[in-house]
């Protein structure tokens, strides 16, 4: 089962990881894992387990490019993010990475803290009460990059880049 | 069928006629990436990519301008290794300490030109709109890519067009504007789109960046200015079109427009600076690749000159670039600034990223003329950020409370 964690509308990269606790400012890189929402939700990192899935509200990821915002994430293992709206870059980073992104508002169907099951095969979510939701499927051309894991191999496989023919 | 810029730009980069909507391959004329994301970067391009080289060191620069000078042994070793890597590759365009901050560097240096496609490590890479080009900003493993191949995909975007008409009135600038459209916007109003910015052609090279950057604020792809009057050749297929398509048309009154404050903690959150109520603060910071070219400076200076700063508040000045912070000292801006008791920094992006050089503390309340007020973006969580123009900056500094220009300049003609 995986955890729910919910977000408000307009999370910013700053929030989820500040710019003082980039790499690039840190003695030990690794140490990024313990940084995702290190102000704006203290408890996540020490508490996230692999598998969970944020959802939050509109716009999320907006701000600045530092990939290591996603990084983060993907560090401690976050299975998915649903939001209604991502900002482009932080979307590009989670796809880039290999991190299942949906284009949903699931606020006020899920709680915080809510044990549900994740199907990415199906793009289902069923929850802990007995419900299913279904998730809009995102484009063709985006999914062949999760399906290969990321841009990284998505490009040493085929050579070329998304939605070229 | 007419085309947007961002339409024309990317049907040229692509090889063959696009419109919105469409994903499309397009080669990269240049490809920009910073301290702060390079070491990450190349790791990415020889390590993950198995790349050895990157496409054409001629179209490469690589800038130190994140944490300029180093404020730390990391950094400085993460610096260090950046310069080995930029001189084994040959890359062509190194900008080291000083220099200033990539965008205004890159157009100063002749880099950044009208109808390129320009990909950047950095978000406010929209800036490069500011001469016509198409810039955007990626991450580690995007801006990886690109170096590796001189290539990179985009949808194309749809284009939200910001028409202004008329002129400023005094103690208002570009600033303004843009936080005019990111109030009416949203910050996520123009987001997988561009921004055209109409009706602005008597702005300078350096204010046009002010509107080019804050373009992502609002979640544009790009931000662009049509390229007219400036310096640089302008393509021929390079033009607004009659009849090109808009998703979105918003309108703004440059005869009616009053100063503008971004609150805490979002961007959109903007109101006159009127209705903004007494907000007294502890620091004025003018600087970034937003607010910190030598236009600003000389705007700043204008009001602060034969006077000082209000006890209690600090000033500081980051000039964007070393060029200008050469013209700044060269026309006495400089001299004006220092004798009102503010101080300057290192170009570069300063504390904009809250790393180093006016990091601030719990409870301190900055105005900014950067362009981002989210929480702890400048060091402390519990510091608030108010962003304005540079002309609201001096004001402010002059009195301690965030200040309408108008003020301080009635003020001075009342004095004995």
């Amino acid at each position: 089962m995986a955890r729910v964690w919910i977000f408000g509308a307009d999370i910013n990269t700053d929030q989820i990881v500040p710019g003082r606790y980039a790499p690039y400012m840190l003695k030990n890189e690794d140490d990024l894992r313990k940084y995702p929402f290190i102000e704006h939700r203290p408890e996540f990192a020490a508490n996230v387990r692999r598998g969970d899935i944020i959802v939050a509200g509109n716009n999320f990821g907006c701000g600045s490019s530092r990939e290591y915002a996603p990084l983060a994430l993907r560090m401690v293992g976050i299975g998915a993010i649903i939001a209604p709206l991502f900002a482009r870059i932080f979307f590009r980073n989670a796809l880039n990475l290999g991190i299942p992104c949906f284009t949903a508002d699931l606020t006020r169907e899920l709680r915080d803290g809510q044990e549900v099951e994740l199907d990415l095969e199906q793009g289902r979510i069923h929850t802990d009460d007995g419900r299913t939701i279904q998730l809009p499927p995102p484009p063709a051309f985006l999914r062949e990059v999760w399906a290969a894991g990321g841009i990284v191999p998505f490009y040493r496989m085929y050579g070329r880049f998304p939605g070229e023919g | 069928m007419a085309q947007t810029l961002s339409e024309q730009i990317l049907s040229r980069a692509a090889g063959r006629p696009v419109s919105a909507g469409e994903v499309v391959t397009v080669n990269v004329d240049l490809v920009m990436m910073h301290d702060s994301l390079s070491p990450s970067i190349i790791r990415v391009l020889h390590e993950e990519l198995g790349a050895e080289r990157v496409w054409d060191p001629q179209r490469v620069a690589v800038v130190i301008d994140h944490v300029a000078p180093a404020a730390s042994v990391q950094t400085a070793e993460k610096q260090a290794e950046v310069r080995r890597w930029v001189r084994a590759q040959g890359i062509a365009h190194l900008f080291d300490v000083g220099r200033g901050i990539s965008h205004p560097v890159l157009v100063e240096e002749g880099l950044a030109r009208p109808g390129m496609v320009i990909v950047g490590s950095d978000s406010h890479s929209t800036a490069y709109g500011c001469v016509g080009a198409f810039g955007t900003g990626m991450g580690t493993t995007d801006i990886a890519l690109a170096a590796a191949t001189g290539r990179t995909w985009f949808r194309v975007p749809e284009t939200v067009l910001v028409r202004a008409r008329g002129r400023f009135r005094p103690g208002v600038s570009a600033k303004d504007l843009a936080l005019k459209a990111a109030r009416l916007l949203r910050a996520d109003g123009a987001t997988y789109a561009a921004v055209e910015w109409h009706g602005v052609e008597f702005l300078s090279v350096m204010e046009r960046m002010t509107l080019a950057t804050l373009s992502i604020e609002v979640g544009a792809k790009a931000g662009i200015v049509p390229p007219t009057g400036l310096l640089q050749t302008i393509p021929e297929w390079l033009r607004v079109e009659e009849g090109a398509r808009y998703s979105r048309v918003v309108e703004i009154d440059l005869d009616d427009l009053e100063p503008q404050v971004s609150a805490p903690h979002t961007v959109d959150n903007v109101t006159d600076l009127r209705d903004l109520g007494r907000v007294a603060v502890d620091v004025v910071y003018l600087g970034t690749c937003t607010n910190g070219h030598y236009e600003d400076m000389a705007a700043a200076a204008r009001i602060l000159r034969g006077r000082r700063l209000a006890p209690g508040v600090r000033m500081l000045v980051v000039p964007a670039s070393a060029q200008a912070l050469q013209m700044a000292a060269e026309d006495g801006t400089l001299a004006t600034l220092l004798a009102a008791g503010a101080t300057i920094g290192t170009p570069g992006c300063g504390a904009c990223i809250g790393r180093h050089m006016g990091v601030l503390a719990p409870g301190e309340v900055c105005l900014f003329t950067g362009n981002r007020n989210f929480r702890g973006r400048m060091g402390s969580p519990e510091a608030r950020i108010y962003l304005a123009s540079p002309e609201v900056a001096a004001a402010t500094a002059l009195t301690g409370y965030i200040t309408h220009p108008q003020e301080v300049v009635e003020a001075r003609y009342a004095e004995p």
